[in-house]
């Protein structure tokens, strides 16, 4: 009678956060990664090495692509029933309510700018630097040039040096940004970990979060563009 | 004070409504905002028009019977006040009140501004009460009950079933009414031996009855006329998910 948690509506809220959370994990994870291409190429391709075709590499991205699925799915199923339960007439009249952040109400949104920023990045990183690895190509067309896809360095800095790469990046990084702000709380929230004390703790914490996660990406795409460029040494130090 | 009123007019159920506009004038800035509608209604009587249906019952904040979108706000501008104790020196002269029913799937327009919110009381009888044996009423001291919790359990419990929080809710979701059923209810020891129950009764009869999915926007507590805040959310979805994983 009380029916299964995978339907109901706070047990959807539970995949959802958690599908978010090991995304978060990740972003973190790959924000640390792309710092090391600030410091040094070979740490960079070092590190690319282990994620290339290798069988835990495949996995835990096969593991990864289930949880964005898994969370743009049950995104449009919460908003199609949450359509649905607000009725076919709408309000007239609209105010802002107190205290409600943005970015709360157009989560479905500024994921599909998440997700069209992803499809962008794959194709012209994931797939050259991955893909092309595990398919057992030994080159991969960067440009003009050919370059190993095992060289990530080659391949990220040529594309970092080009100013409209870096405007759509900072744009994405932009949106995801407004995700995580909501999104990192609103995990909290959603599995019951809040409360009166922690309440603006959380949010603060959320904001934090997504600051340093988007700082870091950002940091990293300024500096590869200003080293392309020849504004900033390569070898930062 | 002279106002012009858009307000949603719909003869029943079925039929379809519309907005209909309307003056009245020299309004006592004194007067609350139902008084200002039965002054309109009076009018429209006069005139020999159908007066505008609205629901009230204790005109004193507590009863949960008046409802009412103005402006866009549940409730009026006002903060943590009902439509009932909302009173006209909220508005200026010559203002313009959108006044709309609440607009949810579970809460159908039934007359006018009007909305059927058994939805409401269905949810109640599914769990938000605590089972007892007829006989004397116990002494109030006999349970011991930590101060913060009591004070905690009184803050939910000061929900009064209104459904502003639904009608605000961009998810039209119900949660944060549930929340403070379920809430008031889990931090006293008395609520606490049903509360498994409870939670999974309550939370699957929400669903069942076309109420959508939280997204914790916030809108529900900004809106909520008796200040329920959505920790108790946060408490819901703890009880709830502790609920389900032990059974």
């Amino acid at each position: 009678m009380s029916g299964s948690i995978f339907t109901s509506s706070i047990g959807k809220k539970m995949f959802m956060s958690i599908s978010g959370c090991i995304l978060v994990l990740f972003l973190t994870f790959h924000m640390c990664m792309n710092l090391a291409l600030v410091f040094s190429d070979a740490a960079y391709n070092a590190i690319c090495g282990f994620l290339g075709a290798n069988w835990y590499a495949v996995a835990a991205t096969a593991v990864l692509a289930l949880v964005i699925v898994l969370h743009i799915a049950l995104a449009i199923v919460l908003t199609l029933q949450n359509r649905k339960a607000r009725g076919s007439i709408r309000y007239r009249a609209n105010a802002h309510e107190n205290g409600v952040e943005w970015s709360s109400k157009n989560m479905l949104v500024l994921g599909f700018v998440v997700l069209l920023g992803l499809i962008f990045h794959l194709v012209h990183f994931w797939y050259k630097m991955m893909f092309t690895e595990l398919m057992g190509a030994h080159e991969v067309a960067i440009g003009a040039a050919m370059v190993a896809p095992t060289d990530g360095a080659a391949i990220v800095r040529y594309y970092f040096a080009q100013w409209p790469y870096l405007l759509l990046y900072l744009v994405w990084f932009a949106g995801i940004w407004f995700h995580l702000t909501h999104g990192v709380w609103s995990m909290m929230h959603s599995l019951g970990l809040n409360s009166k004390v922690w309440f603006k703790r959380m949010k603060c914490i959320s904001t934090i979060v997504a600051t340093i996660i988007i700082g870091g990406f950002a940091l990293c795409a300024i500096v590869l563009f200003l080293q392309g460029n020849g504004i900033l040494p390569n070898p930062l130090f | 004070m002279n106002l012009t009123l858009e307000i949603w007019r719909q003869p029943n159920a079925k039929a379809e409504g519309k907005f209909e506009t309307y003056v009245v004038k020299d309004v006592s800035t004194e007067s609350s905002f139902l008084e200002m509608l039965d002054i309109l209604n009076n009018q429209l009587i006069h005139e020999g028009k159908e007066p505008v249906a609205f629901d009230h019952d204790c005109r004193e904040g507590i009863c949960g019977a008046c409802s009412l979108r103005i402006n866009g706000h549940a409730h009026g501008p006002e903060s943590e006040v009902t439509t009932c104790q909302l009173h006209m020196r909220n508005f200026k002269d010559g203002d313009k009140i959108v006044i709309e029913p609440w607009r949810s799937r579970a809460f159908p327009v039934i007359k006018d501004l009007v909305v059927d919110r058994t939805a409401y009381e269905t949810i109640l009888q599914a769990g938000g009460f605590v089972s007892v044996n007829t006989g004397g009423v116990p002494d109030a001291n006999a349970i011991p009950i930590a101060k913060d919790d009591a004070e905690e359990s009184m803050d939910a419990a000061a929900c009064i079933g209104c459904g502003a929080c639904a009608a605000t809710c961009k998810n039209g979701s119900a949660m944060l009414f549930v929340a403070a059923r379920v809430s008031s209810l889990a931090k006293l020891p008395q609520g606490q031996v049903e509360g498994a129950r409870r939670a999974k009764a309550m939370v699957a009869k929400m669903d069942e009855l076309g109420f959508g999915n939280c997204t914790n926007t916030g809108a529900c507590q900004a809106e909520c006329p008796k200040g329920i805040t959505i920790n108790h959310i946060a408490r819901l979805n703890r009880e709830y998910l502790k609920a389900k994983f032990r059974s």
